[in-house]
């Protein structure tokens, strides 16, 4: 139903429809992401109005190397869509954290654990990491341990400085 | 031994003994160690027996931290502020293998040992200790506290300065 109605609206923008034991997926072009977002929330036969999550995907060989997969749920209609998208590497994505304020610290987690950049998001910095982290631990080619995770921490406060 | 020096050594004996029955821990917990901590403070283990009972909310008010818990990097620095602003002088139990040495969380996001941060004088080893842990290492801590010499404790923050 959703994933009929979306490609009748976005024929150019979808990509693929996936239907697996009742569970809808459509993958969908990044550069119409919001157009997409902002129209399965609005239209009153989808009404998707909550974002229950947010996540990216490495899958480091792959080109494009990134997915970023939208967990929507229709409280109206009580049922739920996956829409994923595609990133490259060093490429960005439109922000939806107007649309649901719920994507707000999704996009940034996401933004810290894989280094995706989301265009006009209003507070794009790390959110579970410290600010001067180096790297992105979420990447394929990120040490599982991290880099010199057993060397002495330095802590200084702001009032020894 | 001159009469000052055995009165001095004396009033250091009665400090000391002051001090270790009356070991006030700042209420401070990071994860699941903190709760066993607060098991070792129900009827059945009764810290209050050891004169520790009381947990302050306030780090101006406690003369112990329990370093409960894995030490992440951003809470370092609020770990690290909380033990300066206790009042000396002041002792630190790390309980817990987090605490001790990060334990199982041998990652980019975790503090190897609380003593690269602050300095530790009672380690609790266990994933996690039970509450009996906590009573031995406040029983260590109580012993330890009762040798010290005067002029023991150096300030951490003034490195010129100690106090007693």
């Amino acid at each position: 139903m959703a994933g009929n109605l979306l490609k009748e609206t976005f024929p150019d923008a979808v990509q693929k429809i996936e239907d697996f034991r009742g569970e809808t997926s459509v993958t969908v072009d990044a550069g119409k992401i919001r157009e997409i977002m902002a129209f399965l929330k609005e239209s009153e036969k989808l009404c998707y109005d909550l974002l229950l999550d947010l996540a990216g995907v490495d899958f480091n060989d792959c080109t494009p190397r990134f997915m970023i997969a939208y967990m929507l749920h229709s409280t109206k209609f009580n049922n739920k869509l996956r829409i994923k998208t595609t990133v490259a590497e060093g490429a960005s994505l439109d922000t939806v954290s107007d649309i649901w304020l719920a994507a707000n610290w999704m996009e940034r987690e996401v933004f810290d654990m894989l280094g995706i950049i989301f265009n006009k998001h209003p507070n794009l910095i790390r959110i579970l990491l410290t600010d001067d982290f180096v790297g992105h631990p979420l990447r394929k080619d990120f040490p599982v341990k991290g880099r010199d995770f057993d060397k002495p921490v330095q802590v200084c406060l702001e009032e020894e400085q | 031994m001159g009469v000052e020096a055995t009165a001095a050594a004396s009033l250091q004996e009665v400090i000391n003994w002051a001090r270790k029955n009356s070991v006030w821990p700042v209420t401070f917990g990071l994860a699941c160690c903190a709760l066993e901590m607060m098991v070792a403070s129900s009827s059945t283990y009764d810290i209050a027996r050891f004169g520790a009972e009381v947990f302050r909310p306030s780090p101006r008010q406690a003369d112990l931290m329990i370093v409960a818990g894995t030490v992440t990097r951003k809470m370092a620095p609020m770990l690290k502020r909380i033990y300066e602003q206790m009042p000396e002088p002041k002792w630190v139990i790390a309980y817990g293998a987090c605490a001790c040495s990060g334990g199982i969380f041998q990652t980019y996001n975790v503090v190897q040992g609380v003593d690269q941060i602050i300095p530790v004088d009672v380690y609790v080893p266990g994933c996690p200790p039970r509450p009996e842990g906590l009573l031995k290492g406040i029983i260590t801590l109580q012993e330890k506290i009762a040798v010290e010499p005067a002029g023991q404790r150096n300030l951490v923050s003034l490195p010129w300065g100690n106090n007693g």
